[in-house]
């Protein structure tokens, strides 16, 4: 753990050595008016690694990764990236944290008003104003080929179905390319085949780009299929973190509480 | 700018508002927008600007207001002129009839009747835009990709109406006194002749200037409680509904309140 932050004007990515501690959530407090979300909650994050964080509706995992990337502020505690107390930055100086750390959106929120094209377009212009057109029209392409939806640049959200609107969310989450991709419920509201290429799409991204994932679910296939640690998030705080097969043979009872429901949904009669 | 409360329902966790906790919300509100304003103008004279966006806005909140805007003005002033020309007439003074439209219409009528209509329509429009984009995270993504919501949404609608409103006011006074002339020619065979030239004797470029100032302060608060509207919907969709309501009553009762005070002081001045 580090035990230091740095002022935020010095804010530079370093790129880590895999393993190495990349971002610490510590004794993080965050409440909306009488509704407490986290009390003293504790969390790292390896660089290179994919962690879920699980935990039923309304525990506040999506507040996890908004707190992240500055979208909410908790209310004490620190979230310290490479080093640097994000907890103490300003909108602005949010700006180059926001190259870095990508967000996929639970309902991919993809600009309504401009096509594909221009919506994978968006981060680009705006963290890299200079860069030549037939570039960005380029690295979109690049883009939205990665995510197998070569040649929809001029498709308008609205034509797209649930996962190629996610498809295309995760085209322009990547398009900086940043280190780091927050996935808030990628697979929320999806058909089991369009959730095991979403599932498939999130390896690919550790695998071919290198990035470090948060993956924020309360599916428990897709949990076991990405991660490579889980978090379990019960009770305002992080209850227990480990690989998949410590949380599957966990005795924790909130971990254990939430497995068991939902082998009773898959199996009624019983598990197999 | 406010953030919503993404997934945690802190509403649920207590009972209903008291007075005091309603009244308490209310002047956190008028502070966030207080805030929101000067930041908007401190974005606005800033660069990067926006023309682009300033463009189509002031074309799709200006043009497309028009029609409604010339018809609200046109039967402002029909009824007007039939009603000042019917009490004219009663003290044998109908030939005055023009001097008084004009200055009903440009002092008063044409920037008050198109700010509630035309205001009504566009601050509704731009609360329910904007709020779309909040529910359904775009607000979110523009930060999160690295955009400032402030200057990409807020800052063009709100230019844009500071323009479009004094420019339709101007129409609105054309269209009323056109539409006024001929009225009082065909009911009280006024010609139109002495009608304008009443008119145009009267009218001071105070009068005038009085109007369209009212104009864009009326179009600098209608852009400014629609956006802000927008951009703290919370509930969903159910959320956005009550957030063009709320519009469409906090413009119509600020722009009665501003043109009190406008008139007081252009008056006094």
């Amino acid at each position: 753990m580090r035990s230091s932050s740095s002022p935020a004007s010095e804010f530079a990515f370093q790129p880590p050595r895999p393993g190495e501690q990349l971002i610490y959530f510590e004794h993080l407090t965050k409440a909306f008016g009488a509704k407490h979300v986290y009390d003293d909650m504790d969390l790292d994050v390896r660089a290179g690694e994919t962690l879920v964080v699980m935990g039923g509706s309304g525990t506040g995992k999506s507040v996890l990764l908004k707190c992240l990337i500055g979208l909410l502020s908790p209310d004490t505690g620190r979230i310290l990236f490479q080093g640097h107390d994000l907890t103490r930055f300003t909108e602005e100086q949010f700006m180059p944290v926001r190259r870095h750390v990508a967000m996929v959106f639970q309902g991919a929120a993809l600009f309504d008003s401009l096509n594909v094209g221009e919506n994978v377009a968006y981060p680009l212009r705006e963290h890299f104003p200079d860069m030549p057109a037939d570039e960005v029209r380029a690295r979109v392409a690049e883009k939205l080929a990665l995510v197998d939806l070569p040649g929809t640049e001029r498709l308008m959200p609205s034509d797209l179905s649930g996962g190629m609107r996610k498809r295309v969310g995760l085209a322009r989450a990547i398009a900086t390319e940043p280190e780091v991709i927050l996935w808030d419920e990628p697979t929320t509201g999806l058909d089991p085949v369009t959730t095991q290429s979403i599932n498939v799409l999130i390896n690919s991204m550790k695998t071919r780009l290198g990035c470090t994932s948060i993956v924020v679910t309360h599916d428990m296939v897709s949990a076991f299929t990405v991660g490579d640690r889980i978090a379990m998030l019960a009770n305002r705080r992080i209850v227990q973190v480990g690989n998949p097969r410590e949380m599957l043979h966990s005795t924790v009872p909130e971990v254990r509480a939430f497995l068991d429901a939902r082998r009773v949904e898959l199996f009624p009669g019983g598990a197999p | 700018m406010t953030t919503r409360q993404p997934e945690v329902d802190a509403a649920a966790a207590s009972g209903p508002p008291s007075l005091m906790d309603r009244a308490k919300e209310r002047l956190e509100s008028l502070g966030a927008l207080s805030r929101m304003t000067g930041q908007v103008f401190s974005r606005a004279v800033r660069p990067p600007y926006d023309w682009r966006g300033l463009v189509y806005h002031t074309e799709s909140l200006g043009v497309r207001s028009l029609p409604i805007a010339l018809l609200t003005a046109m039967f402002a002033g029909l009824v007007i002129s039939l009603q000042f020309g019917y009490f004219l007439s009663r003290f044998g003074v109908q030939y005055t009839v023009g001097r008084v439209v004009i200055l009903t219409l440009f002092r008063e009528l044409a920037p008050v009747l198109t700010a509630l209509t035309v205001g009504a329509r566009i601050g509704s429009g731009i609360a329910a835009e904007l709020g779309a984009m909040t529910v359904t995270e775009q607000v979110d993504a523009i930060r999160a990709l690295g955009a400032d919501p402030l200057r990409k949404l807020v800052v063009p609608r709100v230019l844009a109406c500071l323009i479009v409103m004094p420019v339709l006011t101007v129409f609105a006074d054309v269209v009323g006194l056109v539409a006024g002339g001929l009225v009082v020619n065909f009911q009280y065979a006024i010609t139109l002749n002495l009608f304008f030239q009443g008119a145009l004797d009267a009218v001071l470029m105070p009068d005038f200037a009085s109007g369209v100032f009212k104009g864009a302060v009326f179009g600098l608060i209608i852009g400014l409680v629609g956006c802000f509207r927008g951009l703290t919907v919370e509930g969903g969709t159910e959320g956005v509904g009550r957030a063009t309501t709320q519009t469409v009553a906090t413009t119509s009762v600020s722009v009665c309140l501003a043109d009190f005070f406008i008139t007081q002081l252009t008056l006094n001045l």
